[in-house]
């Protein structure tokens, strides 16, 4: 495994020029710009006008991501986001960075060209950056699950969980999340910790995501979740949790948290304080986003339904939970996990098969939706309180 | 830990469903511990049926723990889902509501959530 070493120690397993826009108002300008050399820049985002601390944080930190090489800012001119300490933080973290504003860099045509120049400069020049041997302890690896049904919990997540415990055992960082679908998880997440303090910290941000899905009226809980023959959020939280594997859990993290040392991380992704933004993430790309700003390099994505996306930045590993669906959608899944059901296979098995790819995708396989071009994205506003004490492992 | 019957998969000894491997048709003749059933429906891979009798109120127990409680009493070889079970936490919202309701001009209505 080789990877692209970065001034802050950090190796990236990609080498991706990013592209973003700072209000919506600049989105169309920022998709054109990518448009000609869509493989090696990659379109990222804020749509709000209004100031909001999380989306500074996640900007900065996606930015600087270990798979971004050079980022290119595209501002409208009036928008409130604040591109000066933007702008200051990707320059202190080494890369090569440029703002083109919109209103002064003479309209939509000629930012267009001027954004193309200078990303086909930056795209020729990272691909004569040298490589540096890379560990599997360097990697950070998040996983989700989206579009479940009643295979995922027995296939799919089991695996991937056996998958985290190879990882976690060669002292990669592993990080599993939404709280809101742990729900039920609660005390066996505990008995998990480190640390009593932290069991405790689990305890209440599941207690926490109890009661924001109860004030928004839904749990995170879709209709083809119920086709799929799931019935309750517990019975679907049970059956994510599988993808934590067996490890202890080293810490509780929020989104653009970046883990201090090796081990199993849960993500609190629900936003504190009183319900403000609607729901805590409207779409599972909102979550592969928050994995990434805390220094995912991949992502794996267990699917029983049948999700296709991919993500901007960051491979997206696509395992099929469900043997039929993985029938209809093979080339767009990377792993069949439906195999334990339709073959016996065991999820150990699986699990070790997921183990081998991520280590695959991270010397530079193209995972099935990098290769479709699937470059999801979307960020949106939350409010966090920043991790308590007990939180991070010392 | 094996089911009575090969299209059933048994996750945990303590669990009273079982989870169907793969698609069954309605009237299909099922092995279950008190003796042969019929399928209750089509069901897709991935349903539950139960595998003892439930009373109202009983955990649903899956994977070993509870995933919910009965709202009706519960036959061995009934499907075990929406209809027929509640979380203790959240109300499942789904689109099954949405699929039936038609207000006659052939636009299928969504469901919105219950005030």
């Amino acid at each position: 495994m080789q990877g692209v070493l970065r001034q802050d120690g950090r190796k990236g397993i990609r080498n991706i020029v990013a592209v973003a826009y700072l209000v919506e108002c600049a989105h169309h300008v920022a998709r054109e710009i990518v448009s000609p050399t869509r493989d090696n820049a990659h379109l990222i985002g804020f749509p709000g006008c209004f100031p909001n601390p999380y989306a500074q944080t996640m900007m900065e930190r996606l930015c600087t991501h270990p798979n971004v090489g050079a980022v290119l800012l595209i501002s409208l001119g009036c928008e409130s986001f604040n591109r000066y300490r933007l702008q200051r933080v990707i320059r202190e973290s080494g890369r090569p960075v440029q703002t083109l504003t919109i209103q002064e860099d003479g309209g939509t045509r000629s930012t267009i060209d001027k954004g193309r120049a200078w990303v086909a400069e930056q795209v020729a020049e990272l691909a004569t950056v040298p490589l540096v041997p890379m560990t599997v302890s360097e990697l950070v690896v998040g996983t989700v699950c989206g579009g479940s049904d009643g295979t995922s919990g027995i296939t799919g997540n089991p695996a991937v969980g056996y998958a985290f415990d190879a990882l976690v055992n060669e002292d990669a960082t592993c990080i599993f999340e939404e709280t809101g679908e742990l729900i039920g998880c609660e005390a066996a997440m505990e008995g998990r910790a480190i640390t009593p303090e932290l069991g405790k910290a689990i305890r209440d941000s599941v207690d926490k995501a109890a009661a924001y899905y109860a004030t928004l009226g839904f749990g995170s809980f879709a209709a083809g979740n119920a086709d799929g023959g799931l019935t309750t959020i517990e019975e679907k939280s049970l059956g994510a949790y599988a993808k934590s594997g067996s490890a202890p859990i080293s810490g509780l993290i929020k989104p653009g948290d970046i883990p201090p040392k090796g081990g199993l991380y849960l993500m609190d992704v629900v936003p504190d304080g009183e319900v403000r933004f609607g729901f805590p993430n409207i779409s599972d790309n909102a979550e592969i986003v928050e994995m990434m700003a805390s220094g995912a390099h991949m992502t794996l994505f267990v699917t029983g339904r049948g999700s296709v996306v991919g993500s901007a930045l960051a491979p997206v590993v696509k395992i099929a939970a469900n043997p039929e669906m993985y029938q209809r959608l093979r080339d767009d899944m990377d792993i069949n996990a439906g195999r334990v059901i339709s073959e016996g296979a065991s999820a150990e098995e699986i699990g070790q098969e997921i183990f081998a790819f991520v280590k695959d995708v991270a010397a530079g396989l193209t995972t099935k939706s990098e290769a479709l071009g699937h470059t999801e994205f979307i960020l949106t506003y939350k409010s966090f309180d920043p991790i308590g004490p007990a939180c991070l492992p010392v | 830990m094996t089911a009575p019957d090969k299209r059933l998969l048994l996750l945990a000894l303590q669990d009273n469903v079982y989870v169907l491997r793969g698609a069954i048709q309605a009237g299909e003749p099922m092995q279950f511990p008190e003796g042969t059933t019929v399928a209750p429906a089509d069901l897709g891979m991935g349903h539950k049926l139960a595998r003892h009798p439930i009373a109202l109120g009983d955990a649903i127990i899956k994977y070993g723990t509870q995933i919910g409680s009965a709202t009706q009493v519960i036959a061995p070889g009934e499907h075990v889902h929406l209809h027929n079970v509640t979380s203790n936490y959240t109300r499942t919202h789904s689109l099954e509501d949405a699929r039936t309701v038609d207000d006659g001009d052939g636009v299928v209505l969504g469901a919105g959530p219950d005030p």
